[in-house]
């Protein structure tokens, strides 16, 4: 449990000593959501446009924390055989995941209530009505898509070409499901696309909760799909993931 | 008491055979060198006895310990330093011992370490300031900070400046004051015969000689005698050089003539490390 806490702390000092990295992961979603809340106007969904975008934009900040931010952080630690040195301490290796995915969740909680902070300081956005609804979303969430991404990093062979990939997936995926902004006028193959993704399910869930004020365990589909989203990420990185770099 | 003993270790990586049924003991507080040109199977043998890798056959024991299962007991007392590892960028010096130190049960004091690898004037700097040898220094604080028993060290001076060599091996030094047992790998000839105790060569996978720098210089008690004659230059090995010495100069002072350029020297451990590895070439 100390060996625990010391690693979560590690990685939280990790985390925000490393400027781009943070910026990155967590500045950039806050950064679009003020960009697209002052451009988008009138109402999305039957409610105010900037609300919609909040709650879409939570789905994106995860993908970026705890999915892409944790898949570059991975493969670069493992190619500069910082995983390996960990290996030849009395670090357990269980204890060293348990302690990633735990300063993922933290950082994306962070990023969720600096999303409604910064949502009602410039727009004038409510407070969700279920707090605890809420929460669950950001457990689930940061989960399924650390999951992902710990599976991931085991698909990156080299550590440049790594937030190129990362990127390669995020960014399309989060325009296909909503997560910069609604997809009804997209055309019904780009539809049908984001429909299989998991991040439409997190902006789905997201909306439900956040907009409609639906509880979090109404959602079952939503729930579900991540669900088996996050469980072939574990399979993946049971699979792939490697605590050495490539040898060249 | 021995530090590590390994019988018949094997290991391949599909049709290449790196390690070939080694066999060495390393007593307690002893530093062992492993010497041996790139792609000898020093570093195979040396990850195997750290545990990273699973070996194909033999017995190996590393205080006491079978480091195919290597517990927190084992973690607890070994320091490994890695060949080309990197540390986190944008730490300080500080932070980076304290968080390993974090993992040991018993660490030792990080201002300590910090001060016994000579970085106490960088104790707040970012790593990614600190120049080559000062990362090296880093790694080797890094692996001492749990206050290991055993230190794993490979090829820790490759690419070192003299100065930054020469500050290494004093601080390699400092280990055996410490009375830990030391492993280390090098292609640096010199760098055996300055800190080890004893020396094993490994070659394509084998042993071909172990024995103190001392024992392999001087294991066939051959002399090297060279001298130039009409412009050539002559070599004469011999085991016995007071005779062969005195027929020489006897028949040059027959002669009238001088033994030009004479010299008698003992094989250095470079001379019998190059004899070695060229039967390879064979």
């Amino acid at each position: 449990m100390k060996l625990y806490l010391h690693q979560v702390k590690t990685e939280q000092l990790v985390y925000w000593r490393s400027r781009e990295a943070a910026v990155f992961t967590f500045i950039f979603p806050l950064l679009l959501f003020v960009l697209l809340g002052s451009v988008y106007s009138g109402h999305i969904y039957g409610v105010p446009a900037s609300q919609a975008l909040l709650a879409a934009l939570l789905g994106y900040g995860c993908a970026m924390v705890a999915f892409a931010g944790l898949a570059i952080t991975l493969v670069l630690r493992r190619e500069q055989a910082i995983l390996k040195r960990l290996r030849a301490t009395p670090l357990p290796p269980v204890t060293y995941v348990a302690a990633l995915l735990s300063s993922t969740l933290v950082v994306f909680a962070l990023e969720t209530v600096a999303l409604f902070l910064l949502g009602r300081a410039v727009f004038g956005t409510p407070f969700p009505a279920r707090v605890g609804s809420v929460a669950l979303l950001v457990v689930l969430g940061s989960l399924c898509f650390a999951a992902m991404g710990v599976g991931l990093s085991g698909l990156i062979r080299s550590g440049e070409g790594s937030s190129a990939v990362v990127n390669l997936i995020v960014l399309p995926m989060a325009f296909l499901t909503g997560a910069f902004g609604p997809t009804h006028h997209y055309p019904r193959f780009l539809r049908a696309v984001g429909d299989v993704l998991p991040l439409k399910y997190l902006v789905d869930l997201s909306n439900a909760v956040y907009l409609h004020k639906h509880s979090f365990w109404s959602q079952g589909t939503a729930i579900g799909v991540l669900l088996a989203w996050g469980a072939a990420g574990v399979v993946v990185a049971f699979f792939k993931f490697r605590w050495e770099p490539r040898e060249a | 008491m021995n530090a590590i003993s390994v019988r018949g270790l094997r290991k391949a990586y599909g049709p290449l055979e790196a390690v070939r049924g080694v066999d060495f003991d390393i007593e307690e507080g002893e530093v062992f060198g492993l010497l041996g040109p790139n792609g000898a199977g020093k570093t195979t043998t040396v990850e195997i006895l750290e545990g990273y890798r699973r070996r194909d056959a033999g017995e190996v024991s590393v205080l006491g310990h079978d480091p195919e299962r290597p517990g927190r007991d084992f973690r607890e007392r070994i320091g490994v330093v890695l060949q080309q590892a990197q540390l986190w960028p944008t730490l300080t010096v500080r932070e980076t011992h304290a968080v390993f130190a974090g993992y040991y049960a018993k660490p030792r004091d990080v201002d300590e370490v910090i001060e016994l690898v000579g970085l106490a004037d960088k104790r707040d700097a970012r790593v990614k300031t600190l120049s080559g040898g000062q990362k090296r220094r880093l790694d080797l604080g890094v692996a001492l900070v749990g206050d290991p028993d055993l230190v794993f060290l490979d090829e820790p001076t490759t690419g070192f400046d003299p100065a930054a060599r020469r500050a290494a091996w004093e601080m390699i030094r400092s280990l055996r004051a410490l009375g830990k047992t030391v492993l280390l790998t090098t292609h640096y000839l010199d760098e055996a015969e300055q800190l080890a105790d004893r020396v094993a060569v490994l070659r394509e996978g084998q042993i071909v000689r172990i024995g103190t720098p001392r024992e392999l210089t001087t294991g066939d008690n051959e002399v090297e005698i060279r001298y130039r004659r009409n412009g050539e230059e002559a070599v004469v090995r011999t085991a016995e050089p007071t005779r062969v010495l005195h027929e020489l100069t006897s028949a040059a002072l027959a002669r009238g003539e001088e033994l030009e350029r004479l010299e008698v020297r003992r094989p250095t451990l470079e001379d019998v490390y190059l004899a070695l590895v060229d039967e390879a070439d064979e």
